[in-house]
This record gives C-alpha cells, sequence and structure tokens, in this order.
C-alpha cells in the first residue's frame, strides 16, 4: 500500500522582533504514522508546532492538508481541520470529571439546549474510552487521576475532535517507564487507526520504540529527516547540536574527602518518606536516582524545612542542626534548587541582578535597611562571567534568558550566598543538550572547589555521569547507595524498583 | 589625536541617547500616565480658565486628594506583593475615632494625638498582615473581614456620633490646613513627603525589595530564605501607617473624626494605584504611579464639578477612566511584548 500524505509543511518561515526562529522549515506526515521532531530547546520546534496549531500565524511557507492548501488561522480552524494539539502543560479542568473535560465546549444538551445531558455524556465519553482502549471512568474527578491518566484524558480529548493529526509534546516528561508504555500502546492504536502523530521529546531513546521517521531542527532550520530504522540516537544527537556529543560519559575518579558535612538520620514525613538515612561529603557530588514518586524531591524539601516532617536528625559539621523552615536551610549554608525554576526560583520579571541578590539581600544592605546597590551591581557581573551566563547586562529580565542561563542565574544566586552545599533538583530540565554539557562542567567544578552536591536526577545517562556516588530511593526508602564504580543502570533500576516487586 | 577624540564623543553620544531611549522605554508607562493628566489639565483649562488658578489646583485638587493619595500610596505597597486590602477605608474612620477618642480622654498635644493615629493604623494594618500569613486566609477575605470589623468598631467607639476633638487641641486643624510653606497646605505638603518617603521605602531599602520579590513570586522568594511572613506582616504594617495619617489629616480637614465615613476610600484608592500602573498581579509598580493616578482623578472630579456636570456622570467617567488606563497599559505591554 502506497503511503497516503496527511499533511505537508513547505519553506515555513516565521520571525519574531529580533528573532528568526523558523527559516524556511519542510515537513510532512503521513497517514498511520509517527513522525518525531527533535531538536534543543530554541531550534523552532514549539514554534513550528504553535503555526500548526494555529496559535502563531506564519510569515511564509505553505501547509497542505489532505491534499488542500489550507490556513490555519487560530486554533479553533486547527481543530474544525481535524489538527489537535497536546500541550507540555496539561490543560485540564481538576474539578470536571473525565467526561465533562473530554467534551468541554461541546456538551450534549437536552431538548431545547439549555439543560445538559450528563447520561449521554458520560455514555459518549464511555464509548471513546473503549475505543482507545483506556481505563478510565467517564465520572472520575480528573484532580483524583495520576498524572498518567490525566494525560489519557488529553489524548481522548484530543480523539475526540475525530481530527487526522494529533500533535504530543512531551508527552512523557512526567511519566513513569511503566506509564510510558501504555502511552506507547494508545499510540499504536491510534497510528493503526491511520491517524497521524507529530511526537516532540527530548527523551531521544523512545524514538527508537515508537517513530517511524525523525526531523532534526536546529536554530530554526530544517536539517534532516531521518528513517528510525536507519539511524542511531547519537547520529540524531550529533545532527540536533552540529558536533559529536559523548553519551555514556563517568566521571574522572576524584580523591573524595572523608570529611563529612551533612548527615541526615531517620528522616520521615507524613506520607511518603520513611527513614532515610544518607551522609554527604566535602566536594562530593551525591546523585539522588529514583522512579518518579520515590520521593527525592520530597526529601529535599522536607530537608530544607519547605514542607513538615515527621522525624529526622541533621547534622551539619558534626553540629545538629533545627530546619524548620526554608530561611534556616539558608542560614546553614545550603541552598536548593527546584525542578521548576519557574515557578520555585526565579523571580522572572525582575532582572538578573535582583534574582542573583535574592538571597544575600541583608548582605547589601546597610544597618539601617537601605540597600547598596553599587557592591550588589559588581557582584552580579562578576557573577556572570565567572558562570558565562550569556546576556546583554545584569540588567535584563530573567524571563528573556534561556533555560540553562536561568539556571545558572539560579546558581549564581546560591553562590553569592556562600552555600557550601547545593541541592540540584533535575539540573538539567528543560535544557537543551548544548547546554547539559556546561551544566555538569560547572557542578563538577562547584564539586572540585569544595562545595558539596546533591543531585536529584531521572536521567540514569546523567546521574552516572556525574555522580560520585548514587544514592537510589524506592517509594520513600532509601534503598542503596552504590559507588560510581560499581554502578550501570540495571543495578541502580533494580535499587529503583526493589519495593515493588 | 582629534580624530580619536571626536570617535570617542560619538560614541559617548550615542551611549547618551541609548540611555535616554531606554529611560523612556522603562518609563513608558508613567510617561503616558503623566501625559494623560496633562492632557486632561489642558481640556479643563481651555474650557473654564478658573480651573487653572492656583486657589483651584491647591484648595479644589490637590487638598480634597490627600486622604485617598495617601492610602493609596500605603496600599501600593500591599498591591506589589500581589496583595489587596480592602480594610483601609474604613480603618481610616475607625483610626480617626479611636485618636479622637484618645487625644479627648488623655488631653494629648497634636504631636501625639499624630502618633496615636500613625501607630493604631499600623496595628491595624499588622492585624491584616498576620491573618493572612498565620491564619493563611486569601488577602481578599482577610481585608474584607477586617473592612466589616473596623466600621462596625468605628460606630460602637464612636456611639455612633460625631467625636468634636479637634477645637481642644492647639494646632489641629494646622495639620492640613495650615501652610508651613507659603502658599501650599500642609495636607498637601503631607501627600508630597508621604510620597517622597514611600517611593525611598520602596526602591533603596530591604523591605520594598522584599515586596517586589514577594510580587514577583512568593514560593521563590521563600526557598531563596527569606521570612516571607514577616515582611509581609511588616508590608500591610505600612500600609496601615498610611491609613493612620490619612485618618489624621482627614479629621483635621473637617474638624471631627466622623464614624460614617471612609467606606468606598479603599475602592478609590486602589483605582488610584491601577491607573498609575501598578499591576493587581503584584511585582510592579510605583509610587509615582499612584500619585500621578490619584491626580488624574482628582482633577477629573474637579474638573467636571467646575463644568457642571452631575455628580452621577463623575462616576461614570472615572469607571470609564480605569477601563483606558488598564487597557491602555494592555495594548502597550502586548505592543513592547512584555507580555504574550
Amino acid at each position: 500500500m502506497a503511503t497516503t500524505q496527511l499533511l505537508s509543511l513547505t519553506g515555513v518561515s516565521k520571525e519574531f522582533p529580533g528573532v528568526k526562529a523558523l527559516d524556511n522549515v519542510s515537513f510532512d506526515l503521513n497517514k498511520g504514522e509517527v513522525h518525531a521532531i527533535v531538536g534543543e530547546n530554541g531550534a523552532g520546534k514549539s514554534t513550528l508546532m504553535k503555526i500548526l496549531s494555529g496559535i502563531y500565524k506564519k510569515d511564509a511557507g505553505k501547509i497542505n492538508y489532505q491534499g488542500n492548501q489550507v490556513n490555519v488561522s487560530s486554533p479553533i480552524e486547527a481543530q474544525r481541520l481535524g489538527i489537535s494539539i497536546i500541550h507540555q502543560e496539561l490543560n485540564l479542568m481538576p474539578d470536571l470529571t473525565v467526561a465533562q473535560n473530554i467534551f468541554i465546549g461541546r456538551e450534549e444538551r437536552r431538548r431545547g439546549r439549555v439543560f445538559l445531558n450528563n447520561s449521554k455524556l458520560n455514555s459518549s465519553a464511555r464509548e471513546l474510552l473503549a475505543e482507545l482502549e483506556l481505563s478510565l471512568d467517564p465520572s472520575d474527578r480528573v484532580g483524583d487521576l495520576t498524572i498518567a491518566k490525566q494525560q489519557m484524558v488529553e489524548i481522548a480529548k484530543a480523539v475526540s475532535y475525530r481530527g487526522e493529526v494529533i500533535i504530543m509534546d512531551e508527552p512523557t516528561s512526567s511519566l513513569t517507564p511503566a506509564e510510558t508504555d501504555s502511552l506507547f500502546k494508545i499510540i499504536r492504536t491510534l497510528k493503526a487507526a491511520g491517524k497521524g502523530v507529530v511526537y516532540i521529546s527530548h527523551r531521544l531513546e523512545e524514538l527508537n520504540k515508537i517513530t517511524d521517521r525523525i526531523t532534526v531542527l536546529r536554530d530554526g532550520e530544517y536539517v534532516k529527516t531521518l528513517n528510525t530504522s536507519e539511524t542511531t540516537i547519537p547520529e540524531v544527537i550529533s545532527l540536533m547540536v552540529g558536533r559529536k556529543v559523548g553519551q555514556d560519559q563517568r566521571p574522572d575518579p576524584r580523591p573524595l574527602s572523608n570529611e563529612v558535612v551533612l548527615s541526615v538520620e531517620g528522616m520521615s514525613n507524613q506520607n511518603l518518606l520513611r527513614d532515610v538515612s544518607f551522609e554527604l561529603r566535602k566536594g562530593e557530588i551525591l546523585g539522588f536516582a529514583g522512579l518518579m514518586g520515590a520521593g527525592r524531591t520530597e526529601l529535599a524539601r522536607a530537608l530544607i524545612g519547605a514542607d513538615p516532617k515527621t522525624a529526622g536528625k541533621v547534622t551539619l559539621r558534626g553540629k545538629e542542626i533545627k530546619i524548620s523552615n526554608p530561611s534556616d536551610a539558608v542560614n546553614a549554608g545550603i541552598g536548593y534548587l527546584s525542578e521548576d525554576r519557574k515557578k520555585y526560583g526565579l523571580l522572572l520579571i525582575q532582572n538578573l541582578t535582583f534574582n542573583t541578590i535574592l538571597s544575600s539581600i541583608p548582605a547589601f544592605s546597610n544597618k539601617f535597611g537601605f540597600l547598596k546597590i553599587k557592591p550588589a551591581g559588581a557582584m552580579v557581573r562578576e557573577s556572570i562571567k565567572q558562570l558565562s551566563i550569556r546576556t546583554p547586562s545584569e540588567n535584563q529580565y530573567v524571563k528573556n534568558l534561556s533555560g540553562g542561563n536561568q539556571q545558572k542565574v539560579v546558581i549564581a544566586k546560591w553562590l553569592t550566598r556562600d552555600c557550601d552545599i547545593l541541592i540540584f533538583d533535575e539540573p538539567t530540565r528543560g535544557i537543551d543538550v548544548g547546554a547539559k554539557d556546561e551544566i555538569y562542567k560547572l557542578l563538577t567544578k562547584l564539586a572540585s572547589e569544595g562545595k558539596s552536591i546533591i543531585m536529584i536526577s531521572s536521567e540514569l545517562p546523567e546521574i552516572l555521569r556525574m555522580s560520585d556516588r548514587i544514592a537510589v530511593m524506592c517509594e520513600g526508602k532509601l534503598t542503596g547507595i552504590i559507588d560510581n564504580k560499581d554502578a550501570d543502570q540495571n543495578k541502580i533500576m533494580q535499587y529503583a524498583t526493589k519495593f515493588r516487586d | 589625536m582629534s580624530q580619536g577624540n571626536a570617535v570617542k564623543t560619538t560614541e559617548n553620544e550615542a551611549a547618551g541617547e541609548n540611555r535616554i531611549s531606554a529611560f523612556v522605554k522603562r518609563e513608558i508607562g508613567r510617561v503616558l500616565a503623566l501625559g494623560s493628566l496633562v492632557a486632561i489639565f489642558i481640556f479643563f483649562t481651555i474650557m473654564r480658565p478658573v480651573f487653572a488658578s492656583w486657589q483651584n489646583v491647591s484648595g479644589g485638587i490637590l487638598m480634597s486628594t490627600t486622604v485617598i493619595g495617601l492610602l493609596a500610596i500605603g496600599t501600593t505597597f500591599v498591591i506589589i506583593t500581589g496583595g489587596i486590602d480592602l480594610s483601609i477605608g474604613t480603618a481610616t474612620a475607625l483610626v480617626a475615632i479611636i485618636v479622637g477618642k484618645t487625644v479627648q480622654a488623655l488631653s494629648l498635644n497634636v504631636w501625639a494625638g499624630i502618633l496615636v493615629g500613625l501607630i493604631v493604623g499600623g496595628i491595624f494594618g499588622m492585624i491584616n498582615g498576620l491573618l493572612i500569613t498565620m491564619l493563611k486566609l486569601p488577602p481578599f477575605i482577610a481585608t474584607l473581614a477586617m473592612m466589616k470589623a473596623a466600621q462596625g468598631l468605628a460606630l460602637i467607639i464612636s456611639d455612633l456620633k460625631p467625636i468634636l476633638f479637634t477645637t481642644d487641641v492647639k494646632g489641629w486643624d494646622e495639620i492640613a490646613q495650615g501652610n508651613i510653606i507659603p502658599k501650599i497646605p500642609n495636607g498637601v505638603l503631607i501627600l508630597f513627603v508621604g510620597a517622597i518617603i514611600a517611593a525611598i521605602l520602596l526602591n533603596k531599602t530591604v523591605i520594598g525589595r522584599y515586596t517586589f520579590a514577594i510580587g514577583s513570586n512568593e514560593a521563590a522568594t521563600k526557598l531563596s530564605g527569606v521570612n516571607v511572613n514577616k515582611w509581609l506582616i511588616a508590608i500591610y504594617g505600612i500600609g496601615g501607617v498610611y491609613v493612620g495619617l490619612a485618618a489624621v489629616v482627614l479629621t483635621s480637614r473637617l474638624g471631627s473624626a466622623r464614624p460614617d465615613l471612609g467606606l468606598g476610600y479603599e475602592l478609590e484608592a486602589i483605582a488610584a494605584v491601577i491607573i498609575g500602573g501598578t499591576s493587581l498581579l503584584g511585582g510592579k509598580g510605583t509610587i509615582s504611579g499612584t500619585v500621578i493616578g490619584a491626580l488624574i482623578m482628582a482633577v477629573l472630579v474637579n474638573g467636571l464639578r467646575i463644568l457642571e456636570l452631575q455628580q452621577e456622570w463623575q462616576y461614570v467617567i472615572t469607571g470609564i477612566v480605569i477601563v483606558l488606563a488598564v487597557w491602555g497599559d494592555n495594548v502597550r505591554r502586548r505592543r513592547s511584548g512584555e507580555v504574550s
């Protein structure tokens, strides 16, 4: 059977003030195909998807859909044509039911069009869910579902428009491996039904499992389209970054100090953490591995006093300390870098200087509370140089920086505060491949300067590449601490699933 | 040599120009607000030249904006944190009544009376802050409750009657109506000095910096080790101190403390803050913008009155101005790419 083309974009360009976001990009999608779009952040993936789903207007280029040239002028028009998008951050209403979410804006009504017909709504939803082989109850409240199930609701919603093209933007970013597998099953069902799926993901190892073709974008330009069966992940990565990147690097063995900086004993909290104990040494990177929901972020938040704990002794350089809120932790020299920088790390609408001195404002003020702006500015310029933050000046708003540079601003904040213990929660989430390397180098440098680092990461290659020792958690418990030289992905996964079997 | 100098000069000029254009770009919101104020002023002056007389400007416009202006300045801090304070109107009445009663009972002099006003106002504001931080009530709810409580307490303490205490205290009427500087009523002086102090607090001190930080991202500020609760209580306290100042000025202007005044002042003050370009979402705002916003409202009310327009229409026009101010600001931000 000849493949039938569902969608094609040719010569699409889009310019924003000062930036060429897309330059003459082409892309096509066949019926029953999963076509991945990959590229670093800023490569133009989301701009392309936003053009395809009617959120942005293209400056140039053509879109052909089912044999006709179309103009996707708005999200509603995209829906009418049959192009649905599932955004990375889910757009569901937590207090409504599964059925109400799926058919939002298209509710079944009773005669007279005034009153809702809930039983009809639920039965339509049930049919749709059965068709997709999703085990969801239409009358469940969406807020009570796991993230993975919520994602399934989004997929059901996208399919309910009876569209031909479904765009998935980072659908697996918050799923466990098991959940990812069931997502892939659904995608295969969609394929079998002749739908076309555009698949965007940072997790390159998934591409082999689910995609037919891969299109690589770089700096807004089209690089190449590859058949998945004829390529390798290293090839895709080198096309993405335009150079070769080592995949399975390990840290150079460093002499480990025996000086214990921080020791945590018997940390527990109400719901999840059970008796977690570990020691952190001077100049060490202690990786924390585990599956989603293993309790790594919860451990970090309990440690810094952001969330209440029910038990747990914290000893800093041999002296027991009490941490009941984040300012105690900061005063003890412990800085936390959240996985969600925008929500928990940065003041996006403020400039670099403000963000960098946020933790150290008392140090930059006199005893009457007046700020000493000049030394602060000099300090910040020094940090910009030291961490090579790419910004026109220290007065740039942080929201205008890239993910990698934003991460560096958070690091600068803690270095300015003289924190010796840094807790990085997913330090490279949402950061593109090139900038990742830089963050890795920075972490290594900080460790070699004597800072002690806890690094929580869900990416095993990252854990193996960076950590001196690896602590593995599973369901709120610490299941093992392994030296890097004894560790491999298999071993870590064994510990990470210990309590599941 | 001379060529080198010439090059240098051009560079400096370019840098200077950049600085000016950067300034205009950064301050465009306030430049536009000030521009509209001037435009409205010129419009009324053309319609009725008497409008621009110093007597009208100082007595009619500036003097009538002192109370709302002071409330607006104080509540700018609260709004920049992303909060709101609905209690400042009735709190003005409550503080005025407490000041009146205390001054009468203890035969206080004018300075002690002013101090009582500032302290009582500050405590009232800090109670708002405590409700918000300790009981974790949303600011809207906490200050709505305090608004009702203050309204009731003012009536109870005063026994529903105005307190005529000002004639017993030497110099009390001078607080607002005297002239330390010739031709400028003291009330107007208090407004501008109050504004300058607030601007310094907001831009040059630690508490001002935390005000912006909390409004930009409270969670991130807390995780950065800032004791957000403590600072929020202090910030609501600042709002309260300005309520106290407004109450003192009000009693001086009226010659009494009235329990029934105040309700509705909070919305006028919030309107002035919004017209002045402070974002209700928090993280952005200026004192000078707030003062301009209060003046725009005062100029409109005064001008429309001079045009002999019915008072009802003044309300309608104020509503339209709020819509225009915020809509205009949105359009400008979207154009400049500040918001998508």
